[in-house]
Formats: structure tokens, sequence, C-alpha cells
């Protein structure tokens, strides 16, 4: 409970603070940190325009894109209270849920009969394929390392002990922020101020929403950037108290966010064939940590 | 006693009728014939799944001895399996081969071979004679492949059908020499005989015999290397046929490598290992193909074959649990398969139905040529959309339930495995994965390009929906995989005596998938009730905000351009050109090109045929060699009658003279011995 509470507090200036950091690198003032939520609020006021080859998948896909990113966050803990939802292998779920909202989001964007959408939707199926082997190989590894297979009962577990742990969580934070990249469709992968349809893959994807259907996207990615920060989290927050913990979770979010922003704004995106190889990369990264794990669990004998 | 009397006159009753009868009389015989068995299996398989197995010893003749006939837990998952799939799918056969109602010499004979097939599957699963199992062993085979034939006037059918023939044949060749084998030692043909030998034998004799059972009902399963056949029997098939193929005929074979595991002593490592790797290849090459699909139903087909995979790695993890003597992979990995082998029976004849629906509605099954079908065809864009959602392992549906299984004994055991079995429990989640994100990929793929945006093609017939009665099967099917991801625990509890079968034979304390089973799926039911409740709020939210809202309808945004063709599209090739391009070293893709040239253009085209490369070195490329050999020797058949003349004379000669240098042979049969 009171990590979806802090979960949707933390989403609502995320992504502002990366807007944010952008602007004033970039030499300009930006808009306030609150701005993408008014935006959204604008949104939710606002009509719609449907393009007449769409059908009711297009209706409801925006919907239930949203409805999967917001129970993939009622899994996740805080410190030491569980998630709304807390079972043995619910990161299994966790991954699996996020999986049924892509899979919306592309035939939402295939139902457009556009040859733009389907670029992005293409794109996307593909990144997130292979994205996921990424994420399981890392919880595993932290099952192994704790003994646990749940989200809570792992994050409260670990213990960063030695300095091996600790590199291995720097890997994991790592690991993690860049499938938030990935799911967000953020900078090494793809520029979503990018101007040309030909080069996008997120925005590409949801040119034909609008209104209440666009607002539903845009929260959702807010909330997908707040909950991989939440992970990340996690990953060093222990059993501390909840006084501390509670301004922890926010300073780490504000700084995840301006990390975000800054590699947004000194770094280029990649090519797009590029991409796919960036993504192989996270999984051989997990497969360090894992061998990692398998050292500080003594098991490499 | 009266029960077994009853079910094998009443299907040939059937058969008997069949032929004599109208059309609608042969539509109700056949059904009825199926519904009969049904209920009698159902209620045996009932009993077993409670524990109460039913045995019966029939007489038998002097060649095969006594016929012992049992149902355990095993054989009755299956029946069920086999019963809840021909109800329906003969239900939706029914209306399915109404198009056909103007040869109804053709359609005796597939009625006679529906129910033929179904009964000697049915008879499969409790069979414990070797020679009467291989008896309806070949006839389920050759009434499968006359079944496929059904279109035979078409070349494709008839070669996919002969594929399937040969195929079919080498896979009971490798049975025939595991059972002869057995026989020759013990001198007995019951299955029971196969359990004594191999107690009595070393380990490594074990696995060579189990090894010969194992490829035998791989080739009919379908795992690669053996899955060649598959892909070319499903398209050919009409759709009842391949989603029964697809459902329960492959599983058949599934069921031939459980029973064989329960039967021979095994190191059971080894063999885990050997299924495991088999199975992720299996998995992961089935589904890598079926991105490149371009026929739909061929797409489905390498379908299969991934969920074969899937099951066969809950068999290979169910087996290292039982050398592991780990309680917890060896009941998860045996669920796990055992639940998807339902899984994949429901929602492939699922997708297999509504494919059957696109063809009869389109004339086609080529997925460049569809498109916009939602408009046309809703209840079957929805109906595909849930076997979709589930062929994919996402929640709320069952495909999550059963790989949610196999994850959480995997997860499971991570901590207690050591380095080896660390090393494949790792391969084994990245293969999973991968299957799980590929799939998505091809079903976002098939389903976006089949049935959204605008039709790439122009039909000459209307295209319309098909009628109540042949969708009614398929609401049926949907229901039942709604209900398998939202009560899963009900189903694991049925599943607690099978799986008990395999923990039994090392003794595992295996406790009815309490906590670490029944409670998570609890959990998970939960959560998925929870998505679900989301969403239906969301809607009606949506619906209440865009009320008041102005709701403009407009053409999609292309840019600014504002007169797009449907041409315009995204195309399924389009749609996996990065994927194909990015493991191009694994696929073989034939191409034929015309380029543009010149400064007026002229017309040009393009064409890809996606090939196995396993089928080429596996299959063709021995074949192809054999042939060339054996081609030199042709001259021997010149066609001239005086050398056909002299070949007899010289074999006349050749026999006679046998015995006249007949101890010269033994002389040198002596003379080899000694060496």
């Amino acid at each position: 409970m009171l990590s979806s509470l802090l979960i949707i507090l933390a989403a609502t200036f995320f992504t502002g603070i990366i807007i944010r950091t952008k602007s004033i690198a970039s030499g300009r003032k930006g808009p306030g940190i609150f701005q993408p939520v008014k935006d959204v609020i604008r949104l939710f006021r606002k009509g719609a325009v449907y393009s007449k080859t769409t059908s009711f998948v297009f209706q409801i896909a925006p919907t239930i894109y949203f409805a999967s990113v917001f129970v993939a966050m009622l899994v996740i803990p805080f410190g030491q209270s569980k998630g709304i939802i807390s079972f043995n292998g619910d990161f299994i779920f966790f991954a699996y849920i996020l999986g049924i909202g892509k899979f919306f989001s592309i035939i939402g964007a295939m139902d457009t009969g556009s040859s733009f959408e389907g670029m992005g939707a293409s794109r996307e199926a593909l990144y997130s394929m292979f994205a996921e082997p990424a994420f399981f190989i890392l919880m595993g590894s932290l099952a192994l390392l704790t003994g646990f297979t749940s989200f809570q009962e792992i994050f409260s577990a670990l213990h960063l002990g030695s300095s091996i742990s600790y590199a291995l969580a720097v890997m994991a934070a790592f690991v993690f922020l860049m499938i938030a990249m990935i799911e967000n469709s953020r900078m090494p992968l793809d520029d979503p101020k990018t101007h040309l349809e030909l080069t996008m893959v997120h925005e590409v994807m949801i040119l034909d929403n609008s209104g209440f259907d666009l607002g539903l996207i845009l929260t959702a990615g807010y909330l997908k950037f707040a909950i991989y920060g939440a992970i990340i989290f996690n990953l060093f927050s222990g059993t501390i108290a909840y006084q501390y913990a509670i301004p922890m979770f926010f300073g780490m979010q504000a700084f995840l966010a301006f990390v975000v922003g800054m590699i947004e704004s000194f770094m280029a995106r990649f090519r797009m064939n590029h991409n796919a190889q960036f993504i192989v990369v996270l999984s051989s990264v997990s497969l360090l940590i894992f061998f990692g794990a398998l050292l500080v669990s003594g098991k490499f004998i | 006693m009266n029960l077994v009397w009853g079910f094998i006159f009443v299907p040939l009753i059937a058969i008997c009728l069949i032929p004599f009868l109208q059309l609608k009389g042969k539509a109700i015989a056949v059904y009825a014939a199926i519904c009969f068995i049904a209920v009698l299996t159902s209620y045996v398989a009932f009993g077993a799944l409670a524990g109460q197995n039913s045995e019966l010893i029939l007489a038998g003749s002097f060649i095969t001895g006594s016929i012992r006939l049992q149902v355990d837990a095993l054989s009755a998952w299956f029946l069920l399996i086999i019963n809840f799939a021909f109800v329906t799918g003969g239900f939706y056969g029914l209306f399915y081969m109404n198009a056909y109602a103007n040869q109804p010499k053709n359609l005796s004979l597939h009625g006679i071979l529906f129910v033929l097939l179904y009964t000697t599957l049915t008879s499969l699963c409790a069979i414990q004679n070797s020679i009467v199992f291989l008896v309806a062993w070949e006839i389920m085979a050759l009434s499968a492949f006359l079944s496929i034939l059904f279109e035979h006037e078409k070349i494709a059918t008839i070669k996919a059908g002969i594929n399937y023939l040969i195929q079919s044949h080498v896979s009971i060749i490798f049975l025939m020499v595991g059972f002869i084998w057995v026989a020759s030692k013990t001198g007995s043909y019951d299955f029971n005989d196969i359990r004594a030998y191999s107690f009595a034998q070393s380990n490594a004799v074990s696995l060579l015999l189990y090894l010969f059972f194992f490829i035998g009902f791989a080739i009919k399963a379908g795992f690669v290397p053996f899955h060649t056949w598959l892909p070319y029997a499903h398209p050919a098939a009409p759709a009842h046929i391949s989603g029964i193929m697809s459902g329960i005929l492959i599983k058949i074979g599934i069921f031939g490598i459980l029973r064989m595991l329960l039967l021979i002593n095994l190191d059971y490592i080894t063999v885990g290992s050997i299924i495991l790797t088999i199975s992720l290849i299996s998995g992961v090459y089935g589904v890598m193909l079926a991105i490149l699909q371009h026929n739909l139903k061929k797409l489905l087909a390498y379908h299969s074959i991934e969920n074969i995979g899937i099951i066969g790695i809950g068999i290979g993890l169910g087996c290292i649990g039982l050398g592991m003597n780990n309680p917890i992979l060896s009941s998860l990995g045996f669920a796990g398969a055992l639940l998807h082998t339902l899984n994949h029976s429901l929602f492939k004849s699922l997708l297999f139905f509504t494919a059957g629906n696109i063809y009869q509605a389109t004339h086609t099954l080529d997925i460049e040529k569809l498109g916009g079908l939602v408009k046309k065809m809703p209840q079957t864009t929805v109906l595909f959309l849930i076997a979709a959602l589930a062929i994919c392992g996402l929640p709320p549906f069952n495909g999550f339930i059963s790989e949610f299984i196999l994850y959480t004994g995997l997860f499971g055991t991570i901590q207690n495995a050591y380095i080896t079995s660390l090393i494949g429990i790792v391969f084994t989640i990245i293969g999973l994965t991968l299957i799980g994100g590929l799939a998505i990929m091809c079903f976002t793929k098939a389903f976006g390009v089949v049935f959204l945006g605008n039709p790439r093609h122009d039909f000459h017939s209307e295209v319309k929906e098909v009628s109540f009665y042949q969708l009614l099967p398929l609401y049926f099917i949907a229901a039942f995989i709604i209900s398998i991801g939202l009560f899963p625990g009900f189903f694991l509890n049925a599943l607690i005596k099978p799986v008990q079968l395999f923990t039994n034979l090392h003794q595992l304390p295996f406790v009815s998938f309490q906590g670490n089973g029944i409670e998570t799926l609890a959990s998970v039911s939960k959560a998925s009730c929870i998505l679900i409740l989301l969403i239906l709020v969301l809607i009606v939210i949506r619906k209440l905000v865009l009320q008041k809202k102005s709701i403009t309808v407009s053409a999609t945004w292309n840019c600014g351009y504002i007169a797009p063709t449907a041409k315009i599209q995204y195309s399924a090739s389009s749609f996996v050109k990065t994927y194909s391009k990015l493991l191009g070293i694994v696929f073989l893709i034939f191409k034929k090109e015309k380029e543009v040239e010149g400064v007026f253009p002229v017309a040009a085209h393009l064409e890809t045929h996606p090939y196995d490369k396993i089928e080429k070195w596996f299959i063709d490329y021995p074949i192809n060699n054999f042939k060339s050999f054996m081609g030199r020797f042709l001259f021997f058949q010149n066609g001239k009658l005086q050398f056909y003349i002299l070949y007899g004379i010289i074999f006349i000669i050749t026999v006679i003279s046998i015995p006249l240098i007949y101890d010269q042979i033994i002389l040198f049969i002596e003379f080899l011995k000694l060496l």
C-alpha cells in the first residue's frame, strides 16, 4: 500500500525532473517539474479523434496498457512493507503483466493501418523481447543470493556486505535503469523528442491516440519510470527505518530522473540497428551479475 | 467388461452406418458415437483422477497374449484432454464440413476416419500390451493420414500427406524396435515386463532402450529435429483436423514419453538433461521460425513445435528434479508439463478453428493478403485474440499459469542447486523468456496483420462471419481458457494424482503442492482478478468521461499525406524485417526478386519463402545424397526385357546353388566368429 502511494507521488515529478534537467543542460529555463501532470490533466479534459480505420481494439488498448502498468505497480514493495500483491514469484507476474500491456499497445498501433505505427510496433516488439531475459536473469541471481522468490522477501533479505555485493548491486541498478529506458523508450534507444516518424519507437505508436487515451498512455509512462526507480531504491534500502527511507526514496527518484536527464542531454541516440545489440549486452551484464552471485554464495567450486 | 464392448461396438456400428445415411444422418452418427465414447471414457477417467485406477485383462489371442487395459491418473488426464478436444472439435467440424456438402462420399470417409481416430487415440491411453498398442498406433496414424488428405485434389495436400505418412512410419519403426527388444528378452508383450526388464539392466542399456521409445514418440510429438512433418501436415488438413492434430495427436507422443518414463528405470539426471536440451531447442527454434511464416496455419504449426518444447522443458525439469531428489522441481516440472499439455490443446485448437473460419470466409490463409477482418468477423477476432494472448503466456489466461508453474519450479530450486544444474536452470530461464518474448512478437504480427487495419486484398465474394453454431464450441473453449487462468488451483488439485505417479518413482516426499503451488496460484488468480476489475473500472470511467466530449472520426495520420492506400500499411514481412535480418544466420530464406530498372520503371516483384534449415540438413541433404547414390544403379533398370529375364535367371541360379555351397557358408561364419 505504502509503496504504491509513494510510487504514484514519485511519478508526478519524475518525468518533470528529466525535462527540467534537459532544459537547463541545454541552456533553457524549462517548464516546472509538475508540467507533465498538468499536460495529462489537460488531455483528460479534451475530446478525442479516432481514425476511421480503427476498431474496438484501438479503443481498449490504452486502457489495458494503463491497467497493466498499474497492476505491475501494486507488486512493488517498499523496504519491509509488502506491495498490495505479493507472493512467491511475483516478479514473474510483474514481467508478464507488463507484457500484456505491451501486447495491446502493439496491436493498438497496428489497428490504425498506418505505415509509421507499424514500424514503431515492430521495433517495440523486438526490443522488449530482447530486454526480457536480462530482467529474469537478474531476478534469478537475486533469488540465488537471498534464497527467496518474491520482491519483498528478496529486497529485505538483500544485505550488502562485501565489496563484491556492492559491485553487483551497482551493476543491477544499471541494468534496471536501462530496462526502464527501454520500457519507456528513452534516450540511448529512442529519442522522445525527435521530429521524424521514421526514427521513433514509442512516440510513433501513439500518433493516433488523443484525449483521454493519450492521457492514460502518458500516465502509464510516468508510472513506469517511478516503478523502476522504486525497484532500484529497494536494491539499496534493505532494512532502513521509514522516517529515513521515505525521504531517501524521493531523493533517489529525483537523482535517477536527473541521471536520465543528463544521459539524454549528453548522449546521441544509437543507430536503430545498434539498439538490438545494446539490449543483448544488457543480458550479458545480467549474466555477469549471475556469476558474481554464484561467487558470493560460494557455489563456484 | 461391458464398458469395453460398448467402447468397441458403438464406434463400429457408427462406422458401418455412416456410408448409408443422408448427410444429416452421417453428422448425427459421427457426433453421437463421439459423445458416447466421451461419456464412457470420462467416467473411467474421473474415477482414476480421484484415485481409483481401473484395470481389466482381456483374454486376447495366442499372438498377443492376454491384453491388459489400465486407466491410471496419467491416462485419465490425457483421456479428458482428448475428450474435450474431440467433443468441441467434432461439433465445429460438423459445421465446417457443411461447405463440402456436395461431396457425400468424401464426407462419409472423413466421418469414419474421424470416429476411428478418436477411438484409437482414447484406446492408446489404456492399452498395456505392446502388439495391440502398435496396431492401434498404426490405425491412428493411417486415419490421421487419410483425414489430412480430405482436399486431395491439391498437390500440396498430397505431398504433405505422404510426408506425414513416411515420417509416422519412421516413428513406428523406432517403437517397434523398442517393443521387440523387450519382447525378445522377456517373451511377453505386457508393459509391466518392460519395467521388470529395465530394472534388471544397467543404466546405459535402459537409457538406450528409452531413447528408442523417445525418438519414436518424439517424431509424433514434433520435437526438433523430428518436427519437419508438422508444418506441412497442419496447413493441408481441414481446420478441425489440424486443430485436433495440433491439440491431441502430437500430445499422444508426449503421453508415450511420459508413459515410458514411468516404465523404464533410468538415471533421471541424464534423461532429464537430454529432454531439456532438445526441448529448449524445439521451443526457441519453433517460435523463431513461426515468426517468419506467411501462411497462418503454418505459423500455428511452428507454434505447436514451440509449445511441445515448453511441455518438454517441464518433463526435463521434472526428471532432473527426480534425479536431484528435489520434490519441488520434480512436482512443479511435471505439473507444468501436464497442465501445459491441456492448455496448449485448448488454445491451439481455438487458434486453428478461428483460422478455419478465416479460410472459409476468405479462401486464403496468406497473411499478407488479409487485413481488416475485425470489422467483418468481430466474433472470430475476439476468439482469436483470447487464444493469442493465452498462447503468449500472458495473464489472466491459462498459458501464463503453466509457464508460471515452471518458473516457480526453476526459481524455487535455484538456491539448492549446484553449479552444473544451475547453468542448466539459467539457460532454461533464458529460453523460456525468449520464447515468451518471441511469441508476443509473432502473435502481435499475426493478429495485427490479419485482423486489423484495412483489407489488403479485394475478395470477390463477400467476407462474413461464420454461423453461430460453428462459433459455439469456440466460445466453450475460450471460457475454459479463461477459467483455467482465473481458477488455476482447481486444476492443480486435479493434477495431484498424475504428478504423484512420477514423484513416487523416487519416493519423493511430495505433499500435493502445499506451500509452493496452491497458495501461490491463489494469489496469482487474485492478482489476475484485480487486473480484470481495474480494466472494467477504467472502461466505465473512460465511457463516462468521453460521453460529454466531442468525438471526431478522421483519417489515420500519415504525416500529412491524405490519400493513403491499403498497400501503405505495414505488412507482415516488414513487421519482422529487422528481426529476420538480425538473426539471419539461423534462417534460410529463398528470395525471388526482379528489381526496378531503367528510366521508365516496369513492373517489379519480390517474393520470399522461408525454409527450415534443419529440414534442409537433416532431411533433404541425406535423402538427396541417398538418391544420387542409388542413381548410380539406375542402369539395372534399363527397360530392356532381355535384361530383366537375365536378372531372373541369375536369381534362380543363386537360389539353387545356395545348398551346394552351404558348408562353405557355415565355415565362413565360423571363421568370422573366431575373429
